[in-house]
This record gives structure tokens, C-alpha cells and sequence, in this order.
């Protein structure tokens, strides 16, 4: 078989191992609670025998592997178990499925995530490559300071500097990113601008500096300074010489600082009340909401692995020394 | 040195080869070398070690002592106002630099004692433990730290034991990679071979052979690591599930003021208010980083500059 196709076959089972492995953590989390969860959740008055029912439920009668199992094919499926908020001690359930708190805000943080990325890719690369190509020139040093002291900087800063600038001394966008389903896309992107830029700002600078670092380590290498003694004109060298090895790291930076942003929409979604998958799962943490908290875990981790392995297969993809095998 | 000086003799001076220049010396002479952004971190450093240190004598009132007022403007008897429930800023600011340090600086020494100590082993081992420990620190890895810690905060409660004990645990993941990786080089000298023959358990040869030859790399991670776990404790605390009130600590301290900030047309002082703890990570963050950056470039200069 060409070796690609083996390689790639290998990189993907290591991923799917991995989330079966992380999986098996998530799930393990619910294991490790206190044996009077029930009472916490349904509260000090609940009778015995719904604190029974609801042990029964989870499924706490059947051994871990039994419902190891149960969960991942429900999982599976789109079912991903009854939120704990709205159970009573008298047994009225008023909780929800975890899916429907779930789904529209996966789509809210999506559209976040995808807005700053839209913005965040295209510009960290041309700072990146001009920086590299024209470095320690005084704008490499100054677009190199920025991004260091904006690295620095916990994100909620940035978010508050932001806030205080662009939403309180100027007005000139809204602080609050209360969007709703039928918010008008127009009026979203509107709302969605301040998360947005905060969240590029954080980002370009990581994207940025990894960028022109593998550039850097790219145009040191000796065959491009034989491709330029041979006299190969400078576009020519960085077109056909440097970039297809250049493709690997690039695609490496960028899915590292998509994984990177999964993160840093936690943060952000708090400080704007935007209502996105992070927001819920700080709301799960603070209400012991362990349902949804491993919904959340489970679909960020997931993005998490499937961005790196993405990563992994495009860098093996494009690798010119694979390609071409002796 | 004086003697020297009066009656000098270069034989004299090749004759000394042997008298070494002492410790301090040798810091004060790199010390004097080291560029400005590095004296400036370091001067920030020790001026937060210090506030840190002695914040009850610094501090003019008690860590939660309640006024009458809350959102009190600045001036007069509280420098920086008050917070929301009447509670002097300046003193909370001051108390915050005491524990978010601290509890940063406990978290990270704890990262390093196990990860540290793992990859140590691992790197000695080399057997069926080295693969078992790098295959789970591989799948911890796998999930996003800032997750896992919001995860297992949920279930353990967040109390300052179990907030120190989680993150430690997840950051020790990376401590563990770097220290295998530095030490699976020392590793396989012949000293390490030798002390191995002459029949030194594994503890000596972790303390005494290779601890002493990895420690740059390790100092500088020590920086870089404790930057990143003092943010993310300050993030857990501003998202509500990490240091709890009454606690004063700065990411908390955030989030209290933070609606403060709509008021900034009106007056600008009270707008800067919540922005004073965050400002306050941030200065450290930096100058952390400067110093460590400096640390790198004097030791293995590890930088892409040609």
C-alpha cells in the first residue's frame, strides 16, 4: 500500500483510541461522586423512595461497564441523558433532556468560534510570513512586542480593555451578546464582534509567532539557500521551494490555535453573556449539573481531538518526502 | 582581590586557577549583563513577592472587613473605592497578591514534584513503565485543560485543596514530557552507566546524576508553567469555581466589579476598578516571561533568531 494511505490509517486509529480512552475518563467522572449525590441534587426533604427511583435511573444497580456501554451508544445516537436542574425532593421532574440545552447553544458557540476564525486565520498568517520574510526590520520587532504582551494577558483583560473602550467610552459596538435563535444575522455578527475581536486578538498573537517561527526554521534550511544561489528569483523560491514543505507547519499552527479557541470561548462567553456551550458548561460546574457538564466535556473534548488529528493527517498529506517515496 | 591588585603578576594569576569565583559572583557578573526587560521583570517580581510577603503590615484594613458603602469612589479613606459589598479594594488587591500567588506557587511546585518525579523514572525505567505513564500522560493531554479542571471541579467541590491538587496534576503532564524527553539525553552517558555499576539506587541517580545536568530547562519550564497556572486559576476564579469568597484573590475580583465598567463615561476611576486585578495578573505574567526568556537566551540560547 502507498505509504500515505498507511500512515493516515494509523494516525486515524491512534484518534479514535484516544476518544475512546477519553470517553471512558468522562464517564468515570460520574463514578467518583459521593455515594448522598441523590440527596444533593433532589435536596434535603426527598423520601428515600425517590432517591431510590432516581439511583435506578443512572442506572447505579448495574455494574460500571453495563453502563459504560448504555451511555456511549446513547451517546451515539444524539441522546445524551436528563439534565439534574429541575428534579424536586417531591418527585415532580420538571429536568430536560440534555440534548435540547445543548443544541442551539453548539451552534451559537460555532458561529462565534467560526466568525474569529474567519478573521483570525488569514490575518495571523500575513503578519506571520511578512514578519518572517522581513525579519528583525523594525515592523517584525513591533508586530513581535504586540503580540507578546497580548500572549500575556489573561483573556477577561482583553475582553474588559475591550469592553471599556469599544462598548462604554465609544459605544460604537454593544457589550452584551445576548443573541437569540431568530436574532437577524446582520444584528448577530453585530453582537458577536466584541467576543469576536477578543478572541482574535488572543489567538493571532499565538497563530502569528508559530507561523513565523516554522517560516523562519523553513528559509534557514540549506536547500533554499542553494535554490537562491542558484539564482531562482525570491517568488519562485518561496512558491515552489518553500511552501510545500511549508504546509505541514501551517496547518499544524492553524488546527493548534482552532483547538486553542475551543478553550478560550469559555472565558469569553462568560464575560459577554453570550449564550454558547461554555457558558452552559460554567453553569453545569457551579450547579454540579454532572450530566451536562459531561455533555459539554465530551463535545469539547472531542473537537479538541479531532482538530489535532486533522492537523496530523495534512501535515502527513502534504509532506513532499511522503509523496514521492524512494 | 585588593592584594592582587597592588603587586600583579600574570604568573601569579595563572598560578590562582584554582580559586573559583563563588557563587554570587557568578550571578551578579550574568546579573550585570542582562538586558533591561529582564531587570524590569525581575524588579516586578520582587515587588509582588513583597506585597505578597507582608500584605497584613502593607494592607490598610482587614482582608474582609465590610464599610458602610459599597461602591465607594476613589480618594479619601479608600484609595481605590470599594467593591460591591463594601469591602476596601486596595486591601483586597493587596491580600489577592498574597493568595493567588501563593496558591499559583503551591500548584506549580506540586506539578513539578509529581511530573518531575515520573518522567525522572520513566526516563531511567525505560521498560513497561515508561510506556504506561507516556501513554496516559498522551490521553490526559488529549482533553483541554481549562475542560478537565472545569469537569473534575464539579465533582470534587471547588475547595482550595482540590483546586491546587487538579491543576497540579493536569500540568504535571507537561512537566513529565519535558522532563523524560531532557532526561532520556543524560540518561545515557557513561557517568550515568557508571554510578549505575557502582550499585546507586534509583533515588541517587535522579538527585545526584541527572537532576543537576537538566535543571535550565526545568527552571525556565518552572517560569513558563507558573505563568500559565496562575492564569488559569485567576480564569477558574473569574468563572466563579475557583478561589471562593471569602477568599480575596484577583480573577474573583474581577468578576464582582465587573459591571462597574458601564459606568466608565460618567466617571473613569470607576470603570478602572475591576480592571486593576486584571491588570495585576497581567504585569506578572509578562514580567515572568521576560525573565525566563532571558533565562533561555543566556542558557541554551533556544531562539530562532540567526
Amino acid at each position: 500500500m502507498h505509504p500515505v494511505v498507511t500512515t493516515v490509517i494509523q494516525r486515524l486509529a491512534l484518534g479514535l483510541m484516544t476518544l475512546f480512552f477519553v470517553s471512558i475518563i468522562i464517564f468515570a467522572s460520574i463514578e467518583m461522586l459521593p455515594g448522598d449525590f441523590g440527596e444533593t441534587v433532589l435536596g434535603q426533604a426527598a423520601t428515600e423512595e425517590t432517591v431510590e427511583a432516581f439511583r435506578k435511573e443512572l442506572g447505579l444497580d448495574k455494574p460500571s461497564y453495563v453502563r459504560y456501554f448504555d451511555w456511549i451508544g446513547s451517546v451515539m445516537s444524539g441522546d445524551l441523558g436528563t439534565s439534574f436542574s429541575g428534579r424536586a425532593s417531591s418527585g415532580v421532574d420538571r429536568s430536560r433532556p440534555v440534548i435540547d440545552l445543548v443544541a442551539p447553544r453548539l451552534w451559537n458557540t460555532l458561529f462565534l468560534a467560526g466568525m474569529t476564525a474567519i478573521i483570525a486565520v488569514p490575518l495571523a498568517l500575513f503578519l506571520g510570513i511578512t514578519a518572517a520574510l522581513y525579519r528583525n526590520s523594525l515592523y517584525d520587532r513591533t508586530v513581535n512586542a504586540t503580540t507578546l504582551t497580548t500572549i500575556s494577558f489573561p483573556e477577561f483583560f482583553v475582553a474588559y480593555l475591550l469592553i471599556l473602550f469599544l462598548a462604554s467610552l465609544t459605544q460604537t459596538f454593544p457589550s452584551l451578546a445576548n443573541v437569540t435563535a431568530d436574532t437577524p444575522f446582520l444584528e448577530r455578527v453585530n453582537k458577536s464582534a466584541l467576543p469576536a475581536l477578543t478572541l482574535t486578538l488572543v489567538i493571532v498573537a499565538h497563530m502569528m509567532r508559530m507561523t513565523r517561527a516554522a517560516i523562519i526554521n523553513l528559509l534557514a534550511s540549506p536547500y533554499i539557500e542553494m535554490a537562491r544561489l542558484k539564482g531562482v528569483s525570491r517568488m519562485r523560491v518561496i512558491l515552489r521551494h518553500a511552501l510545500p514543505n511549508a504546509w505541514a507547519p501551517i496547518a499544524v499552527v492553524i488546527a493548534f490555535n482552532l483547538a486553542y479557541l475551543v478553550v478560550g470561548v469559555v472565558v469569553v462567553e462568560v464575560v459577554f453573556v453570550y449564550p454558547g456551550i461554555g457558558q452552559l458548561m460554567v453553569d453545569a460546574v457551579t450547579t454540579r449539573d454532572i450530566p451536562v457538564v459531561q455533555a459539554c466535556a465530551l463535545i469539547f473534548a472531542a473537537t479538541y481531538i479531532l482538530l489535532n488529528l486533522t492537523a496530523d493527517i495534512i501535515s502527513i498529506v502534504t509532506n513532499p518526502r511522503l509523496l514521492h517515496p524512494r | 582581590m585588593s592584594e592582587a591588585e597592588q603587586d600583579y603578576s600574570a604568573a601569579g594569576e595563572i598560578g590562582q586557577v584554582r580559586t573559583r569565583r563563588t557563587a554570587t559572583q557568578r550571578a551578579w557578573l550574568a546579573l550585570k549583563k542582562a538586558p533591561f526587560s529582564a531587570w524590569f521583570g525581575m524588579i516586578v517580581i520582587a515587588a509582588y513577592g513583597f506585597v505578597a510577603i507582608f500584605a497584613p503590615l502593607i494592607a490598610p484594613y482587614g482582608e474582609s472587613q465590610v464599610f458602610p458603602a459599597p461602591f465607594a469612589p476613589w480618594g479619601g479613606e479608600h484609595v481605590f473605592g470599594t467593591d460591591q459589598i463594601g469591602r476596601d479594594v486596595l486591601t483586597r488587591l493587596i491580600y489577592g497578591a498574597r493568595n493567588t500567588i501563593g496558591i499559583a506557587l503551591a500548584t506549580t511546585l506540586l506539578a513539578f514534584v509529581i511530573g518531575g518525579g515520573l518522567g525522572l523514572v520513566a526516563a531511567i525505567n525505560r521498560r513497561w513503565l515508561d510506556q504506561l505513564l507516556s501513554r496516559f500522560v498522551d490521553i490526559l493531554m488529549a482533553i483541554p485543560s481549562l475542560i478537565f479542571a472545569l469537569m473534575l471541579l464539579s465533582i470534587f467541590g471547588s475547595t482550595i485543596t482540590s483546586l491546587v491538587i487538579i491543576i497540579a496534576v493536569l500540568d504535571s503532564t507537561r512537566v513529565f514530557r519535558l522532563t523524560r524527553a531532557v532526561a532520556m539525553n543524560v540518561v545515557v552517558m557513561d557517568y550515568v552507566e557508571a554510578a549505575r555499576l557502582r550499585g546507586e539506587g534509583l533515588g541517587w541517580i535522579m538527585r545526584r546524576e541527572i537532576l543537576p545536568n537538566i535543571m535550565p530547562p526545568l527552571v525556565a519550564e518552572f517560569g513558563l508553567r507558573f505563568c500559565f497556572v496562575f492564569l488559569t486559576i485567576a480564569a477558574l476564579s473569574f468563572l466563579g469555581v475557583g478561589i471562593q469568597p471569602p477568599t480575596a484573590d484577583w480573577g474573583s475580583m474581577v468578576r464582582d466589579n465587573a459591571s462597574l465598567i458601564q459606568f466608565a463615561q460618567y466617571d473613569i476611576t470607576a470603570a478602572l476598578t475591576p480592571l486593576l486585578p486584571a491588570a495585576a495578573i497581567a504585569l506578572l505574567t509578562v514580567a515572568v516571561n521576560f525573565v525566563v526568556d532571558w533565562f533561555l537566551h543566556k542558557t541554551s540560547g533556544l531562539r530562532d533568531e540567526h
